[in-house]
């Protein structure tokens, strides 16, 4: 080597390059041998298995619905304005009875940071983060989930807390 | 156990000879392009093993129509011309590429003679040049012109130092390749790769023993020559995008990728046929048959029995030459250039001339003494090139010349120490003339 290469002093049984090599062939060959066959334990194999989630995963959002279908949501005004991201866009209404209700609610998934505070500050329990993950879009549009589409998410809603041990204990 | 002369049995002539060989080319040419196809697969698989994944597994049952369906979005993708590339020798080097690769089986022994009735015997052999390994030689150097016309005519800087490592090792390598396929030809006399096949089995000793020393410089040369994993400087992905191939998409870079797996299944080949007996089968002295030697035919009876049971055979020792390819690439890191060079010059080259010098001393005296050509005579043989074998790797190891990345905790050491050193030298410094503290 013409060139001025810093060269350290080793014991020579440390820098054997054919040991090391046949050292590292038998490791690679042992794992080829165990997971040969695809019978790989580590691999999730994904659209047909998934892994299981956490009950305090937080994901796309459930609007709870009374039994007659209307939004549990009573219009409070509580979650855009605790929202850190500001994903959720709500225009109160009153019918005339008094009861005030939504007459736009929308959250923008691609917005939303997945905190869960909305959950955590509605007071009706209506709005939830929910176990889900899947939400695959072609449109920046399409994240946008209105009142209709937020009330027909059927996946488990987030459990903020173990409900046995609410202080986390 | 001697060449027992079996009149009835005779080389196939005129028609049938010309219609046999048609048949033998475009079976093998149609089998190798499969091999070939699967053997990109069979790498992605064993990468994956290796690595605790599963690989491709979706399109057909395990993933065994992937190869087809990488053929097919290889085909149908765009094809990009660089502006400043040399249109002419930038289409023209993928096809020099592929060329020699698929050619070089034309001259490969796979299985043993096959009898077909009446016509006479065909030898499982494309083409019985007398002179097969020159023929191999001349074409798996013709090889590296298709990468140095890439990596040339690509006009990109990548491209063009990926071709000039390429042209710098095959030169290099091709050297110690040539060297060590001279004590076979020393062994046998010939270079017909027939011929050797049939010594190896006169010897009933496959040349890996007794030529143990060209076995294994042939078998670095090898990996040189494919481009494989430890030099496979051409197209080192970390340095040099993707070396020669950087410019080309579609059909065209997937013809280079096709002329790598080719030139790995010949050289595989190659390996089995020249060292690992070729299609002869261990311990048994059946399959043991040259072929028509003027009228008489020398060797055993041949029978299609035997010709399958010697073709699994060759086929296995090839398979297992490739899984050793597949496994050295998937764990050995990639060579620096002057290691590549310093290996090649420094080490194989003279190496490959002494072990010459040596094995040549040591057929004159075995002949000499009148050891008959068999067992004894390779085991003579065997006593000068494993202890040669030994030495070689010992001074090849050992941190001579392959220097390796050394042990962490050496390194710790030794890191230490020069921090304290530092540290000394300063504190002597400020000893000198007295801080206030």
């Amino acid at each position: 080597m013409s060139i001025n290469v810093k060269v350290m002093k080793r014991p020579a049984g440390k820098s054997s390059y054919v040991r090391a090599t046949l050292k590292g062939m038998a490791l690679t060959f042992r794992h080829m041998a165990k997971a040969a066959g695809d019978r790989s334990e580590l691999t999730i194999q994904y659209p047909d298995q998934k892994k299981e989630l956490s009950p305090r995963w937080r994901g796309t959002h459930v609007m709870e619905k009374h039994d007659d279908g209307r939004p549990k949501c009573v219009a409070c005004g509580l979650c855009p304005t605790i929202c850190p991201a500001n994903c959720i866009k709500l225009v109160p209404g009153e019918d005339d009875q008094g009861n005030r209700y939504p007459i736009v609610y929308e959250i923008d998934e691609f917005r939303c940071i997945f905190c869960g505070m909305c959950q955590e500050v509605c007071p009706v329990e209506a709005i939830h983060v929910g176990n889900h993950y899947e939400n695959a879009e072609y449109s920046r549009h399409d994240f946008v989930y209105d009142l209709d589409r937020l009330m027909a998410q059927t996946h488990p809603v987030t459990l903020l807390w173990d409900p046995s041990d609410p202080a986390g204990e | 156990m001697q060449a027992a002369s079996v009149a009835t049995y005779h080389d196939v002539t005129g028609q049938a000879y010309v219609w046999s060989t048609v048949i033998k080319v475009l079976v093998v040419f149609v089998a190798v392009l499969v091999i070939v196809a699967l053997l990109t697969l069979m790498e992605r698989k064993v990468s994956a093993w290796m690595q605790d994944r599963l690989g491709p597994n979706r399109v057909g049952p395990g993933g065994l129509l992937q190869p087809a369906a990488d053929g097919l979005k290889n085909i149908l993708k765009e094809e990009t011309n660089p502006a400043e590339a040399n249109r002419v020798f930038f289409t023209l080097a993928p096809m020099l590429s592929i060329t020699p690769a698929m050619l070089t089986f034309a001259v490969i022994p796979f299985a043993s003679p096959l009898p077909i009735g009446r016509y006479g015997v065909v030898h499982m052999i494309l083409a019985d040049v007398p002179v097969g390994i020159l023929f191999l030689l001349a074409f798996s150097s013709l090889g590296v012109y298709g990468i140095v016309i890439a990596g040339w005519a690509s006009f990109n800087k990548y491209a063009l130092l990926g071709g000039l490592r390429a042209g710098a090792q095959m030169i290099s390598y091709e050297i110690a390749l040539g060297l060590s396929l001279m004590s076979v030809f020393m062994v046998t006399g010939n270079v017909s790769l027939r011929e050797v096949v049939w010594k190896q089995q006169q010897m009933h000793v496959w040349f890996a023993i007794p030529l143990a020393v060209s076995f294994f410089f042939f078998w670095i040369s090898c990996f040189a020559e494919t481009n494989r994993l430890p030099f496979d400087l051409p197209e080192a992905e970390s340095e040099l995008v993707t070396g020669y191939h950087t410019e080309y998409s579609a059909m065209k870079f997937s013809m280079f990728f096709i002329a790598e797996y080719a030139h790995v299944l010949t050289v595989s080949m190659l390996m089995a046929t020249l060292f690992l007996g070729g299609w002869d089968i261990p311990g048994w002295q059946g399959d043991n048959m040259l072929g028509q030697v003027g009228n008489t035919w020398v060797g055993h009876a041949p029978s299609v029995l035997i010709t399958l049971a010697t073709f699994a055979m060759f086929a296995i020792k090839t398979f297992l030459f490739i899984l050793i390819f597949m496994l050295v690439r998937w764990t050995v890191p990639r060579f620096r250039y002057d290691q590549v060079m310093d290996l090649g010059w420094k080490i194989m080259l003279p190496a490959a001339l002494f072990a010459v010098v040596v094995t040549a001393a040591a057929v004159l005296a075995l002949d000499s003494f009148g050891i008959p050509y068999g067992p004894w005579w390779a085991l003579g043989l065997a006593a000068v090139n494993l202890p040669m074998l030994a030495v070689i790797l010992w001074v090849m190891d050992r941190g001579h010349t392959l220097v390796g990345t050394g042990a962490p905790d050496e390194k710790r050491r030794l890191a230490r120490e020069h921090a304290r050193a530092r540290a000394q030298s300063r504190r002597v410094a400020v000893g000198a003339n007295p801080s206030p503290r």
